[in-house]
């Protein structure tokens, strides 16, 4: 093994961006190669780690949400002869909330394109009307939540209002969260501009944003749409 | 103002938490004292709570999991001796009492103490043994371990402020519903738990991460060690499993502080949700534990053999097949509910299978040894000792995944029995065995080695006194958790249990001894060449301890055991190396974050217990801002220039070239 | 270990037997643990030392191979015994089983004869050869309801019925307990299980139909507050849907603590 005179130790540094190129082991045969990101040409790039770990969260944050389907899949029926979900859902509240967040989806993929094309301005505008439509999203819910409580639908009613209030409150608190990061985010670009690391920030964020988008879609599905049949 | 917070909270009259506490809290104010007047603060505060550094967290996580196990073993003592006398009698603990002990024990030993030694030990070697120089996410490393140090906390002030949870370790509804556990003790449970949880889920992305994408170059993956390997298996599970924890925990904190239902008697809540969730997280929580050990062991048996693992690809497969199949056993814990047969059998079926992971394992250890030179240093005593008696204990959990035995012994002492057999000798000699072994690594010498033999001895002797007795107390029909008892037949088991228990006594202070005795004679124990057992893995082929960097340049790997290889051709040319060239090495800034989010979420731990709503909000609001005030930094890493990595790597070297010249001619 | 029914007889032989098979097992394994250890042990001229040996696939075979052997034939009697041991499953038997629907409070068990018209509070009379089928609930916390010389255990709940089928061979005295810890109380939550000769059954009944107050929904409530050391008694009447009235959350379940030691300002919140 000769640690000199291979040009490898340059791009094998972690902390590096990898660029460039990397040295695969002799036995291989192989020459120079990109650092893949599969670990086997040394450490792959910060952007990849990045985007890697922040996949694995929401991985984990897709499992929080099984587990709290898993209870409302049990629950539903569990009304205790309380209100059931068809004598409850405010329909045009729950489509235009499906409406604010995929627009809002749609503008958080525009301001990525502005960020591709490094422009201060229309990233910030698309990022804002997401936040906006954002905020729609949680004042509906909010309303409509506040309606059943009124009516004495809480979820101290039963067991089905406690899961209902539980699993789509706790994509609303995700949702919120994601607001207050939106929030910094914009803050950030615009005082420290486009540097790398705030760009990977970016990019978390958009996937964040999305796999809310699709949490939603599945919440709309099991929640309202099959539990309008119970 | 301050909630439900009242002086009265404090246990005035009740002597033993209160001359507990007492004690705790001189101790604890007599170390700070010590620490400040002696100045250490600013070197404790630069180089250990801020720092980043896997290593130092590594050493941090050990020592909080060692420190919580002395605890939770005073928690045992206590209910050994309890148990002892209280034949037809009361003992000297009250059931309130008692019922927090034991709910305290299993909480603080399965989350404050195992976890933190596994996933410190798992801190410290992987990125060595990858040959890399931290994890993927270092910040986030360290706001995990402070995040499990608030847990630990939570639980150990719920001895003198409040009460702890009445209710065993996994909180069943609906005794953990308000109605019938109206007090705090459930509430710090709940919130020490799913604070230091979000901190092991954190530690679950960054090792995946790590394991995956940070590798030294040619490191593919059949050339990792086999410990990385488990390792991998083991965060996977964190992943997939301790969201399920969070989710649950959540949902009984919705039951009890807004008046949920989904675990109440009633308005429709089931409990059986609450217990086949829990154990869908409880079942991979404990492989969790395991797998980790299984490596350090096979990393121990191996390096003391003198010998690669035998059949190294069978255990990786051996490894996964475990880590898939422990998703799918999970009913195993409540056959009693009256699932039915079908189901019942479907995971008696299934629990068995994953045996056979096992002992594929245990057999592919045993022909390591086979053809091999072994040295009985004491890591290699604690891996015998794990071989003979996990073998036993797994044995017995077959027994108990057999449903129509496990309806005569399902919540037994048999059951307790099997599973503190198969997690001491699985996961609390596996952590005896990989402090002793990386110990030198850490921190430059080695422990010395009489105490620590002697501190293997009587621990497993004390393990069979305390346990096979129980064995038998739970076939003959008594109940875990009980205060006191009438039936005479158990006597004679429970009292030569309680004798047991004075032997593990003899043995952990027999480790504080190894502990304080070798940290005087460390100039006779030091560890000159960063190798002191022959090792085979990369780790070995840094400094004890190791420069914050680990290594000068990234090794290039070639085989499967790099360092052997390295070794072997230096032996063999007598030489070492060639002088690489050196770098700057850009390494990230150490950060305040972690500790500061850690202090922010203790705070609100506490006021949500204590239903303090004010001090709830403020917590949140700063923590919040603390994230953003360590997302606002600029200077993201310091460099460290190459003058100063080539001096780290040349006294490295000179170390090196020293022993090859002593050993000149030797054979490997 | 000592089982007095058919039903604890069965587990005990499926213990053993699975125990023997393991064993099979486990203890050349073990002995060849200590065997290598000590033969390859460094100090040891005459161990041949094979640093490469590293793989070996008859070893493979052998080492996957014998696990998944015993495994698949404890399978087969993991699937048989479920099932014939099932607890839903009645016992086989001329005689026709006596109805006992168990309730376990906070901290003590209360057992309903519905054909009888009785109950009794922490003492369980049975006749001796006749198979019992016990419906079960809880009133209040999980329990487990457990006779070990009877054999399989079952948990009881709120809002739900479990059951089990279980006989003792012969008269004789047996020990009960509860297997799932349920609170402050539940050290003493033993009972005592009497199985008696058919006319020696009979004549308790009838006894116990003399004496005694009647449990219907008042004295119910009464004996729902948290007790322990109830010494046992009897009832001498029985609200016919009193068991039904449980089950069915008519009647609502039993209270926890009124007060707590952690400060007086700490109040369990108003059951809905």
């Amino acid at each position: 093994m000769s640690a000199t005179d291979t040009p490898f130790e340059r791009a094998a540094d972690p902390y590096r961006v990898g660029r460039g190129r990397d040295w695969l082991s002799e036995g291989a045969g192989r020459g120079y190669v990109y650092a893949t990101g599969h670990g086997e040409g040394g450490p792959a790039s910060k952007r990849v780690i990045v985007g890697f770990g922040f996949w694995i969260f929401l991985l984990s944050d897709i499992v929080m949400f099984s587990a709290f389907f898993a209870a409302h899949a049990v629950l539903q029926t569990a009304t205790a002869g309380g209100p059931s979900g068809r004598d409850l859902f405010n329909w045009w509240s729950i489509v235009a909330q499906t409406a604010f967040l995929l627009v809002s989806s749609f503008t958080c993929g525009l301001s990525a394109v502005a960020t591709e094309a490094r422009n201060q301005l229309w990233t910030q505008v698309a990022l804002l009307v997401t936040g906006l439509f954002g905020l729609g999203f949680l004042v509906l819910e909010g309303r409509d939540f506040a309606a059943m409580v009124m009516q004495g639908a809480g979820p101290d009613r039963s067991a089905f209002l406690s899961s209902l209030f539980a699993v789509v409150g706790l994509h609303g608190l995700h949702v919120s969260a994601g607001l207050l990061w939106l929030g910094t985010m914009m803050a950030q670009v615009f005082v420290k501009g486009f540097r790398a690391d705030i760009l990977r920030r970016l990019v978390c964020f958009n996937l964040f944003w999305h796999a809310l988008d699709i949490i939603w879609v599945a919440l709309f599905t099991v929640v309202y749409l099959i539990g309008l049949g119970r | 103002m301050f909630g439900k917070l009242t002086w009265d909270v404090i246990p005035w009259s009740q002597p033993i938490p209160l001359v507990a506490g007492s004690v705790v809290v001189l101790i604890v104010l007599a170390i700070l004292a010590w620490v400040v007047l002696k100045g250490y603060l600013p070197y404790l505060w630069r180089e250990w709570i801020t720092s980043v550094d896997h290593k130092r967290i590594g050493v941090m996580y050990t020592l909080l999991g060692v420190v919580m196990l002395l605890r939770g073993f005073i928690d045992a003592i206590m209910m050994r001796s309890q148990q002892a006398i209280a034949f037809r009698a009361a003992g000297y603990l009250p059931p309130e009492h008692y019922d927090q002990i034991f709910s305290a024990h299993g909480t603080i030993m399965i989350f404050f103490a195992a976890m933190p030694i596994i996933i410190g030990l798992m801190n410290f070697a992987v990125p060595l043994q990858l040959g890399v120089r931290d994890v993927a996410f270092p910040t986030l490393n360290s706001t995990s371990f402070w995040l499990t140090a608030t847990g630990a906390l939570l639980v150990n002030l719920s001895l003198v402020i409040g009460e702890f949870a009445r209710t065993g370790w996994l909180v069943y509804p609906p005794l953990s519903e308000l109605p019938y556990s109206p007090g705090v003790g459930v509430d710090y449970y709940l919130w020490a738990l799913l604070i230091s949880g979000v901190g092991t889920l954190m530690t679950g992305i960054n090792f995946v991460t790590t394991i995956l994408k940070i590798r030294a170059p040619g490191m593919s993956y059949l050339r990792m060690t086999i410990f990385c390997w488990t390792a991998l298996a083991a965060n996977l599970l964190i992943i997939a499993a301790f969201p399920v924890l969070t989710a649950t925990l959540g949902m009984l904190a919705l039951d009890r502080y807004l008046g949920f239902h989904f675990f109440t008697n009633d308005a429709g809540g089931n409990m059986m949700m609450f217990i086949n969730l829990i154990w869908t997280w409880g079942h991979p929580e404990v492989y969790i534990l395991v797998l980790p050990a299984f490596g350090i062991f096979s990393e121990v048996i191996s390096t003391f053999s003198g010998k690669p693992l035998f059949n190294y690809r069978s255990m990786v497969a051996a490894t996964m097949f475990i880590c898939l199949v422990s998703y799918l056993v999970w009913m195993h814990h409540f056959f009693t509910m009256g699932a039915g047969a079908d189901v019942n059998a479907f995971f008696g079926i299934s629990t068995s299978i994953i045996a056979v992971g096992t002992g594929v394992k245990i057999y592919n250890w045993l022909f390591t040894m086979y053809g091999g030179r072994i040295r009985f240093a004491t890591p290699m005593l604690w891996s015998m000792g794990f071989l003979v008696t996990f073998t036993i204990g797994g044995m017995t959990g077959v027994l108990l995944a057999v449903p129509p035995a496990d309806f005569l012994l399902h919540n037994s002492l048999f059951l307790v029995a099997h599973f503190h057999n198969v997690i001491i000798a699985g996961v609390v000699f596996a952590a005896f065995a990989g402090i002793t072994y990386w110990f030198p690594k850490a921190f430059g010498f080695k422990l010395d080695e009489g105490w620590g033999k002697a501190a293997f001895w009587l621990s497993l002797f004390g393990f069979y006194v305390v346990f096979m007795p129980l064995y038998v107390a739970g076939l003959l029909g008594m109940t875990r958790r009980l205060q006191h008892y009438e039936v005479a037949a158990w006597r004679p088991w429970v009292l030569i249990a309680g004798i047991g228990i004075v032997i593990m006594m003899a043995a952990a202070a027999c480790q504080v001894i190894q502990f304080v005795v070798s940290i005087r004679r460390r100039d006779q124990l030091r560890d000159e060449t960063g190798d002191p057992w022959d090792g085979r893995s990369l780790e070995w082929a840094t400094a004890s301890p190791p420069p914050p960097f680990n290594f000068a340049v990234l090794p290039n790997v070639q085989g499967a055991e790099p360092y052997w290889g390295i070794k072997q051709r230096a032996i063999e040319t007598q030489q070492l190396s060639a002088e690489p060239r050196y770098e700057p090495i850009e390494m990230p800034r150490n950060s305040p974050t972690g500790f500061i989010t850690a202090f922010f979420s203790t705070l609100t731990g506490f006021a949500l217990i204590w239903h303090i709503w004010w001090l709830v909000g403020l917590g949140i609001v700063a923590a919040y801002a603390v994230f953003v005030w360590f997302a606002w930094r600029d200077a993201v890493e310091y460099s460290i220039p190459a003058e100063e990595v080539a001096r780290y790597d040349r006294e490295r070297r000179r170390a090196r070239a020293q022993w090859l010249a002593q050993h000149a001619g030797q054979p490997a | 270990m000592d089982p007095q029914g058919p039903i604890g007889a069965a587990n005990a032989k499926i213990l053993l037997n699975a125990l023997g098979i393991m064993l099979v097992i486990v203890v050349p394994t073990i002995i060849l643990i200590l065997a290598f250890g000590w033969w390859f042990r460094a100090s040891n001229p005459r161990a041949r030392y094979r640093p490469d040996f590293v793989y070996s696939g008859g070893i493979e075979m052998v080492v996957w191979g014998i696990p998944i052997l015993v495994i698949l034939f404890l399978g087969g009697v993991i699937w048989i015994g479920s099932h014939e041991l099932d607890p839903f499953k009645p016992i086989s038997s001329p005689a026709k089983p006596v109805e006992v629907q168990v309730v376990s409070l906070d901290w003590k068990w209360l057992f309903i004869y519905p054909e009888q018209g009785v109950a009794s509070v922490n003492e369980l009379v049975v006749p001796a050869g006749v198979p019992v089928h016990f419906s079960l609930t809880s009133a209040s916390v999980m329990n487990m309801f457990f006779v070990p010389q009877l054999g399989t255990m079952i948990a009881t709940m709120n809002g739900m019925v479990t059951q089990v089928h279980l006989a003792a061979d012969n008269p004789g005295e047996f020990y009960g307990q509860s297997a799932q810890y349920s609170g402050g109380g539940f050290s003493d939550m033993n009972f005592t299980v009497r199985a008696v000769p058919q006319d020696a059954f009979a004549q308790w009944v009838a006894t116990a139909r003399q004496s005694g107050s009647a449990l219907d929904r008042s004295s119910y409530l009464a004996l729902c507050q948290q007790s322990s050391n109830v010494p046992p008694l009897t009832y001498r009447a029985v609200d016919a849907d009193l068991f039904n009235a449980i089950v069915t959350q008519q009647l609502p379940p039993c209270p926890g603590p009124n007060i707590e030691r952690a400060g007086a300002t700490v109040r369990p919140q108003p059951e809905r």
